[in-house]
């Protein structure tokens, strides 16, 4: 019986031989790239001891600048907290102007243009002109992330209204509404919740970059992390590290509570409708 | 679904007739409370910063003539500057991007298994797999970079590091998630054929989760070709360095010719990005 499965000339999953090919070509450039960088084993037998050294000299962790490290922090959640403010209500307008079920082409044009701008350069880069622009502190960390919160948000607010049912919003314009009227009661309900859950996403986001651009200048907790990196202060970047990973999971908790809030509510409201 | 507490709730329940209005409200008292919690909150919290927050007025009205000083300094970009030093750089930014992707991936694939329940019916190792991959994630790029450097010095190896172990976290969650929702049905004929587990995870699962897979991968990648040109600024090889040498000597010219070369970069990216989903998705 067995016997007579194994030698039918039928396989169930045929050998696919331009994936295996692919799968080589991958390969292959691993290795290229890799010799191309300068990768090789003597290195990083190297960096194991280093590693362990450097794993030595962070614990343990030195809170004795904690004064320096909350103050750093307090800056850096100011940045996320005005950035995410700032971005919000930056992106309700544009994102509607990019929506392009509801705007017209000479409207949505400029405004996809403008999130695909806002999105093209990392949050520090952006902080680097800014750092420029306003001068060094915290400033330039709030506008450099207010950009990043447009280039995000808005453009998945403006996909979300895109795939909207446009019977509700027919509804609410045969009853005579106005523009506002129908944007109101027609559109907002049904991308309220998505909204939400992009806005609470980037708000962690905000929080991680927002620790991060004092790198170059603007504001932050980056900057005292930066400076003990360089300094070889490896135990005081130990304990700045812990801080920033806790208040980045506490963002984590708030927001998903956010996210609770309303995404059961609206769950729980669109219930009866579908019976 | 008439009983569901948040439909409607009927305040002053008043008997038909007696002339007392009914109202109707949308959310239970918890409910509007929890809102008003979160609405209290933020404002409080934008209040709070706003207050706090050291930020120099006098600075935002300057600003658009610090912008203009520095739109004249760009320009005209150096474009001489671009194939002396900034075209090798940016090969090696791509070459991080995409072998730390390829690390990543190879890193994340176990540990995406190890946290899908139905693959691994354990929920220790779960929470495990899960707690390194959230680990992954919350810690930034730059700052993995600044880690690896202090462990193999400054250079593209440092940063093809960090770029790995950002992704893992990120790669990791996703493609657990996507074999979670795998359907069990191929999965449970399979295991009735007696399929040893390699099998099972070739033939049940990747199948199922091939779409997803390179979704994400794609997705990653498009990522880390923008995260790969900052990892310079801290010494982790790469156009950043380009960027960072330009601008410590103020040569606004040359980090005209940096940041245009990114941007075209960054944009060959995302088309290159949407045309492969195109063809394999």
């Amino acid at each position: 019986m067995s016997e007579a499965v194994r030698g039918s000339p039928r396989r169930a999953f045929e050998p696919d031989w331009l994936a295996r090919i692919g799968w080589l070509a991958a390969l292959l450039y691993v290795v290229y790239a890799a010799s191309l960088l300068d990768f090789t084993w003597a290195r990083f037998v190297t960096g194991l001891e280093q590693a362990a050294r450097f794993f030595d000299r962070m614990f343990p962790p030195d809170f004795s600048r904690w004064e320096a490290v909350l103050k750093g922090l307090k800056e850096s959640l100011e940045i996320a907290v005005l950035a995410s403010v700032g971005g919000i209500v930056l992106s309700l307008p544009i994102g509607f102007l990019a929506a392009r079920n509801l705007m017209p082409a000479w409207v949505n044009w400029p405004a996809r243009a403008l999130i695909a701008a806002c999105r093209t350069f990392h949050p520090v880069i952006v902080a680097i002109i800014f750092v420029k622009a306003v001068g060094f502190g915290a400033l330039a960390g709030i506008l450099a992330l207010v950009i990043a919160s447009v280039g995000f948000i808005a453009k998945l607010f403006a996909e979300a209204i895109e795939e909207i049912s446009l019977k509700q919003v027919e509804a609410v314009r045969a009853t005579g509404a106005s523009f506002m009227n129908v944007i109101v009661f027609g559109v907002l309900p049904q991308v309220a919740a998505r909204f939400i859950g992009f806005s609470t996403y980037q708000f962690d986001s905000n929080v991680r970059n927002s620790t991060m651009v004092g790198i170059v200048g603007a504001g932050g907790i980056g900057a005292p992390l930066f400076v003990a990196f360089q300094r070889f202060d490896y135990d005081v970047v130990c304990a700045i590290l812990i801080a920033i990973v806790a208040v980045v999971f506490l963002c984590e908790i708030l927001s998903n509570q956010v996210k609770r809030v309303f995404g059961d509510a609206m769950r729980d409201a669109r219930e009866p409708r579908g019976g | 679904m008439r009983g569901s507490h948040a439909v409607a709730e009927l305040h002053d329940t008043a008997l038909p007739g007696s002339g007392i209005r009914r109202e109707w409200q949308r959310f239970t008292p918890g409910q509007r409370l929890a809102r008003f919690a979160v609405y209290f909150f933020v404002v409080a919290a934008f209040v709070l910063s706003l207050g706090t927050v050291e930020v120099i007025p006098e600075f935002l009205w300057d600003a658009p003539a610090q912008m203009q000083d520095l739109l004249v300094r760009m320009w005209p970009p150096d474009y001489a500057h671009y194939p002396a030093s900034v075209h090798d750089a940016l090969v090696e930014t791509l070459h991080i991007a995409t072998l730390g992707t390829v690390l990543a991936v190879v890193l994340a694939v176990p540990l995406g298994l190890l946290a899908a329940h139905n693959v691994t019916p354990s929920h220790t190792v779960n929470t495990l797999a899960k707690l390194a991959l959230v680990t992954s994630r919350s810690v930034n790029s730059l700052v993995w970079a600044l880690l690896f450097i202090a462990v193999f010095g400054p250079g593209a190896l440092a940063g093809t590091l960090a770029i790995a172990f950002r992704s893992i976290g990120f790669v990791g969650k996703l493609l657990g998630e996507a074999l979670e929702e795998a359907q069990p049905g191929p999965i449970e004929a399979l295991k009735a054929s007696g399929t040893p587990w390699p099998s099972l995870l070739v033939f049940g699962y990747w199948p199922q989760v091939k779409p997803a897979f390179w979704a994400l991968v794609l997705l990653r990648w498009d990522i880390n070709v923008r995260e790969s040109a900052v990892l310079g600024l801290v010494g982790a090889g790469g156009i950043g360095v380009a960027l960072n040498t330009a601008m410590n000597l103020f040569q606004w010219d040359r980090v005209a010719v940096v940041l245009l070369a990114i941007f075209v970069v960054v944009i060959v990216a995302e088309v290159v990005v949407t045309w492969v989903r195109g063809r394999i998705l």
